[in-house]
């Protein structure tokens, strides 16, 4: 399979000293859904940055699909589609205009571009919106109208930067379905978000960034395998008084009607289950209390945090 | 990028840029135009008529070249300067520069549509003008090229402060302190012939002169300063401020980190 995005000792000190990136290596392959996480100030806008040219490279390497972006970068460009963190279109133009004249940056006619500006406005719901000035739509709207601007020029590989951002959860499920169909039809796609629950729900691979290097770069399935233990809570019919003392786990009372287990991943339930049936206790519904994904990154960077300050 | 699709990008920019002038039309095309108007009522009708002829022509006709030099001046170099600092302000300009738009095609986009609404305005007072004074026409190509070569010097200078620009007063600053003076002594209201010696070797500093005289020399046949100097000047200047922007651009200057 093609690499989409192949990325080599990258390096970024900006003009104040602060070195944002110290020789990031990853690769993404073709078809791939990548998730890029990191903290606030990891690194993972100004690797975007550079991959989309924005952002001035100290040392390093990009190629965009083989396309070395120091040799040939508007050939890569055309390949580049970007959603950026903050909204960067012009708030007072219409908003089928601002997809009609991405578009024709990159050389597609007015006629195609009208066309396919109508598939993506419909496709994300703003079709109603199209004469509208941008500034007037909502917070959600003006994501998904950068997403749809985006794809104006089809590119291969798309890279978010936390596109659901402030967006409310019934809008943010549909962008879900509609990145994972684009990314079902080919188009690679790249993710920074700050929603965990979100990477985990949709990206098979993942790389997680911390001062400027990457701490983990593997699939979403070996990583999550790593869990050691998991947390349950479990809402109850009726008031629980006292813990029983069962082994292999730990039980917190959150309140008479809640009960939180944690035990070592892979451990049966049965003997917390057996327990409350004993008493009489009904189990209403049970859940996991952390995002499973959530608990690792914060394992891994309080990790690297630890590492930093020894060396 | 093919030629075809550059011209795409090209025309892109350019109806864009156009467009966002259009829009706001009472802010960028009707104020030049009262402005003008009063110009005339002030200037032409009751301080003029005292001032008699001036070069052989009433100095209503003598001032008309000069204050749609002055509107072409003022709105070329404006629309320029507050679309693309107005671009960098709000970050659009990150559409331009992740797409494979060559540099020169996004600068010849700006500078077209500062010399679209350079051109605007100018018809719009040439308009305003002729309910004044009674316009002549000495030589249409001098008059359309020093109108055209004039807005594309003015846009490329808006260019540059808009590149240098990091606040909204940066951008009226040159304008203010140095656009508008150099306009007002650049030979709009008077001839520099009436200048003592000293005041006239000093005015051949301001390049806004020479414009002011090869446009005057368009529509009336006079001008202080020789046809080929002005144009010397005038293009010489153009092809100084276009190398200088697209090296801004190619460096990133203020919109790459």
């Amino acid at each position: 399979m093609t690499t989409a995005l192949h990325i080599e000792g990258l390096s970024k000190t900006y003009n104040n000293g602060f070195e944002a990136l110290k020789g990031v290596s990853f690769e993404v392959r073709e078809g791939d859904f990548y998730a890029l996480l990191g903290s606030n100030g990891a690194g993972k806008s100004t690797t975007i940055g550079i991959i989309s040219s924005l952002i001035n490279k100290t040392a390093g390497k990009v190629s965009i699909f083989g396309i070395d972006i120091d040799v040939d970068f508007p050939e890569a460009r055309t390949h580049l589609g970007l959603v950026p963190q903050e909204f960067n279109f012009n708030v007072f133009e219409p908003v089928e205009e601002i997809l009609i004249n991405q578009a024709g940056f990159y050389g597609i006619p007015r006629k195609v571009a009208t066309q396919r500006a109508e598939h993506y406005l419909r496709k994300l719901g703003l079709w109603e919106k199209r004469r509208n000035m941008a500034r007037n739509l909502s917070g959600g709207m003006k994501r998904r109208l950068m997403i749809a601007r985006s794809l104006m020029h089809e590119p291969r590989l798309l890279i978010l930067d936390e596109p659901t951002a402030g967006v409310d959860i019934e809008i943010r499920h549909s962008m879900w379905q509609f990145l994972r169909e684009i990314n079902a039809a080919g188009t690679t796609i790249i993710l920074t978000t700050h929603y965990l629950e979100e990477a985990e729900s949709l990206c098979r691979n993942i790389g997680i960034i911390d001062h400027g290097i990457i701490i983990e770069d593997t699939s979403m399935r070996q990583l999550l395998g790593r869990l050691q233990r998991e947390t349950f809570v479990l809402d109850l019919g009726d008031t629980l008084t006292s813990l029983p003392d069962l082994q292999g786990c730990d039980l917190y009372l959150l309140d008479d009607h809640t009960l939180e287990v944690i035990l070592p991943r892979g451990e049966a339930l049965n003997d917390v289950f057996g327990y409350l049936t004993e008493h009489g206790i009904e189990v209403l519904s049970m859940r996991n209390k952390a995002n499973r994904l959530e608990q690792l990154f914060m394992e891994l960077v309080e990790n690297s945090d630890a590492r930093q300050e020894a060396t | 990028m093919t030629g075809a699709e550059k011209y795409t990008a090209f025309r892109t920019i350019v109806i864009r840029e156009f467009l966002r002038f259009i829009r706001i039309w009472v802010q960028t095309v009707l104020p030049p135009a009262i402005t003008t108007a009063l110009y005339f009522i002030i200037f032409g009708n009751l301080i003029g008529a005292q001032i008699g002829d001036m070069e052989g022509f009433r100095y209503m006709d003598y001032i008309v070249p000069g204050l749609i030099m002055m509107a072409v001046i003022t709105n070329s170099y404006a629309n320029v300067v507050s679309s693309f600092y107005g671009s960098k302000f709000q970050h659009n300009i990150e559409e331009l520069l992740v797409s494979p738009v060559p540099n020169y095609i996004i600068l010849l986009g700006y500078v077209s549509g500062g010399v679209a609404r350079g051109t605007v305005v100018g018809i719009i007072v040439t308009i305003v003008s002729s309910f004044f004074s009674d316009l002549q026409l000495y030589n249409i190509w001098v008059l359309l090229s020093v109108f055209i070569l004039t807005a594309v010097l003015f846009s490329l200078a808006g260019f540059i402060n808009g590149a240098y620009a990091q606040s909204f007063d940066d951008i009226s600053i040159i304008p203010t302190f140095v656009l508008t003076p150099l306009t007002y002594l650049g030979g709009i209201f008077y001839s520099i012939n009436m200048l003592p010696a000293f005041w006239q070797t000093a005015s051949l500093a301001n390049p806004i002169l020479y414009m002011v005289n090869a446009f005057r020399y368009g529509f009336l046949g006079v001008s202080d300063i020789s046809l080929v100097v002005s144009y010397a000047i005038i293009i010489g200047f153009i092809v100084i401020l276009y190398f200088y922007s697209l090296n801004l651009l190619n460096k990133g200057h203020g919109i790459r980190t």
